[in-house]
């Protein structure tokens, strides 16, 4: 990206115009970040420091006190949500991200039976919101007597029609005919070329897919609030969820729940950013081809 | 040159390739179909088919404390839906939730993407960085945050959140609004800013040289071209306002005027609680319904507007 940008600098804009685009830079930022440093702050004090010293400047520095706090807190069950999120999350979104390439690849690149009628369903899928589908599944697991379990939330969390969509685009854009030609004509099975050649390819794509799986999956509340009662199963926004709501009869929970809150973005946070290119790029091939 | 999700709905052959001799490798495909077609058939289209087929089913009683059967009922459930004011009540609450807070997300996400994209800005690369943070925050853990930022003692904004309360229920809706904006602008900024991207800067040349400011240049070249992806957000943008759930159900702990039946999904949740599974179906399948033609009513709308 940075390639054409310089030559767009290059045009001297009237520094009306650049001051006040940097204000609204600077006005927005504020925005988007101020929330995430009064948590940050609020993290790390005491809880009688909480509501008596400034919200947005430190006073005495708690926070691995309180974090130990929260550690210890009911045996720890913290950790176990957090375990659980991981477990959710990333396995689901790992897995996904592989079926949903291995699938959106024989679309691009194989013509089969059903292949326009598979692919509209599948399309038509993307329309239809995971939450709408959470009661549903649960009174289909209720029928297998499966609710309440880790499969209940994780084997729905695999399926993402939108990685199928994206990874067809993906492996039409960068994976070549002749490419694929060349690999059978050395004798390579066409599982082993996906797997060896087609991959290699699509990595950059696949990052971006399961990215996208990931935060569906992250931000699909509804499937374990309905399907999920032992805490012991629950990740780690619907465990700070029932202990937000406990806050008027328990205020101790108060204190925990912000600094779980912080606990609980700041891998994402840092993961983010550091596969930000990966949005942009993806993004970019997913809305405009 | 730009081609989007709309386009190629409905002209999906125009970049393939041909795989003149696919048939001969027929065998694979299975291996590579059938993993994910079974998962989307078990965890998809059943749950939609089960689902409507209990919405057809009502439970009855033989006398007060007789033993509950289901029996078929045709639409009765729907006609329940229907006849439920509180329901549409909530559809329509999201309606005017999404009729306001989808414009401005928009438009701010789009402002600062053309900002970024102007050459106006220095440090682009730390704003972009910024502006996306918050999207790595689920919707639950957000609107936990903001629910402390606006109550009137904790608020690092006391003297603001003293004097208005964004928990009353005149304003509580947009006190979520501002929620899912704070979540959302970013995202959807970093779509649109990739599609700017996409631009070749030959396409402005001239304008340039004719002298057209930066705004003109935005507004006649840019906004126009980077159109389907401002398209697709407001797709997806629609079908998130519809499902609200997450935050309304943390400002229950909140505000006392977020009630059960607050948005559609809080219906379904609550309704299915009681437990009264069918009737919960009944609502699911509206709503999904809602949904889905909803966006597809705006995807095929703003696809004829642009075959004009």
């Amino acid at each position: 990206m940075s390639t054409h940008a310089p030559e767009k600098t290059r045009i001297k804009e009237p520094l009306l115009s650049r001051t006040g685009a940097m204000l609204v830079m600077a006005v927005c930022t504020l925005y988007f970040l101020v929330p995430i440093w009064w948590l940050f702050v609020g993290a790390s004090k005491s809880s009688d420091q909480f509501t008596s010293t400034n919200p947005l400047w430190f006073a005495d520095f708690d926070l691995f006190a309180n974090i130990s706090d929260l550690f210890a807190y009911r045996d720890g069950v913290f950790l176990r949500w957090m375990l659980n999120s991981i477990l959710y999350t990333g396995g689901a979104a790992l897995l996904g991200t592989v079926l949903a390439a291995m699938c959106g690849y024989a679309l691009a690149k194989y013509r089969f039976r059903g292949r326009e009628l598979l692919f509209n369903v599948v399309l038509s899928g993307v329309l239809v919101p995971a939450t709408a589908l959470a009661l549903p599944l649960f009174l289909l697991f209720s029928k297998v007597d499966a609710t309440n379990t880790f499969w209940s939330v994780f084997l729905p969390s695999l399926v993402n029609p939108f990685g199928v969509y994206l990874a067809r685009i993906y492996a039409t854009a960068s994976v070549p005919d002749e490419l694929l030609e060349a690999a059978r004509i050395d004798g390579s099975g066409e599982i082993r070329t996906f797997f060896k050649v087609a991959t290699r390819l699509m990595f950059p794509a696949l990052v971006t897919i399961f990215l996208f799986h990931f935060v569906a999956v992250w931000n699909n509340f509804l499937l374990p609030l309905i399907m999920l009662s032992d805490e012991r199963l629950f990740p780690v926004t619907l465990g700070l969820y029932t202990w937000n709501t406990q806050v008027n009869q328990i205020p101790e929970l108060r204190g925990l729940v912000i600094v779980g809150a912080l606990l609980s973005i700041t891998p994402l946070v840092i993961a983010f950013l550091l596969l930000q290119r990966f949005w942009r790029n993806g993004l970019g091939a997913g809305a405009v081809k | 040159m730009t081609q989007t999700l709309v386009a190629s709905r409905h002209e999906p052959h125009r970049s393939d390739p041909k795989p003149a001799r696919a048939v001969r490798h027929g065998r694979a495909v299975p291996f590579f179909v059938v993993p994910f077609g079974v998962l989307f058939i078990l965890f998809y289209l059943l749950p939609i088919g089960y689902a409507i087929v209990q919405s057809l089913y009502t439970v009855e009683r033989t006398g007060t404390f007789g033993p509950a059967r289901e029996v078929f009922g045709g639409l009765t459930q729907y006609e329940r839906v229907f006849s439920d004011g509180a329901f549409w009540t909530s559809i329509g609450r999201v309606l005017v939730f999404g009729v306001v807070q989808v414009p401005v997300m928009l438009g701010l996400a789009l402002i600062l993407a053309l900002l970024l994209d102007s050459g106006l800005v220095k440090g682009r690369r730390f704003f972009r960085l910024a502006f996306f943070v918050p999207y790595a925050i689920p919707g639950v853990i957000a609107a936990i945050m903001w629910g402390f930022l606006y109550s009137p003692n904790l608020s690092p904004l006391k003297p603001v959140t003293s004097a208005i309360d964004f928990l009353s229920a005149d304003l509580v809706l947009w006190a979520m609004a501002n929620v899912v904006t704070w979540v959302y602008v970013g995202y959807n900024m970093l779509i649109i800013y990739s599609a700017l991207l996409a631009i070749p800067a030959e396409v402005y040349e001239a304008a340039k040289l004719d002298g057209a400011s930066q705004f003109r240049i935005a507004w006649s070249i840019k906004i126009p071209l980077v159109m389907p992806a401002i398209v697709l957000t407001t797709v997806f943008s629609i079908i998130g306002t519809l499902q609200l759930l997450a935050e309304p159900q943390v400002f229950r702990s909140f505000s006392s005027a977020v009630t059960s039946t607050y948005t559609p999904n809080l219906t379904v949740y609550s309704t299915s609680s009681i437990p009264n599974f069918n009737l919960a179906a009944a609502f699911s399948v509206t709503l999904a319904l809602t949904t889905f033609v909803l966006s597809f009513a705006f995807l095929r709308f703003t696809s004829r507007r642009g075959e004009q």
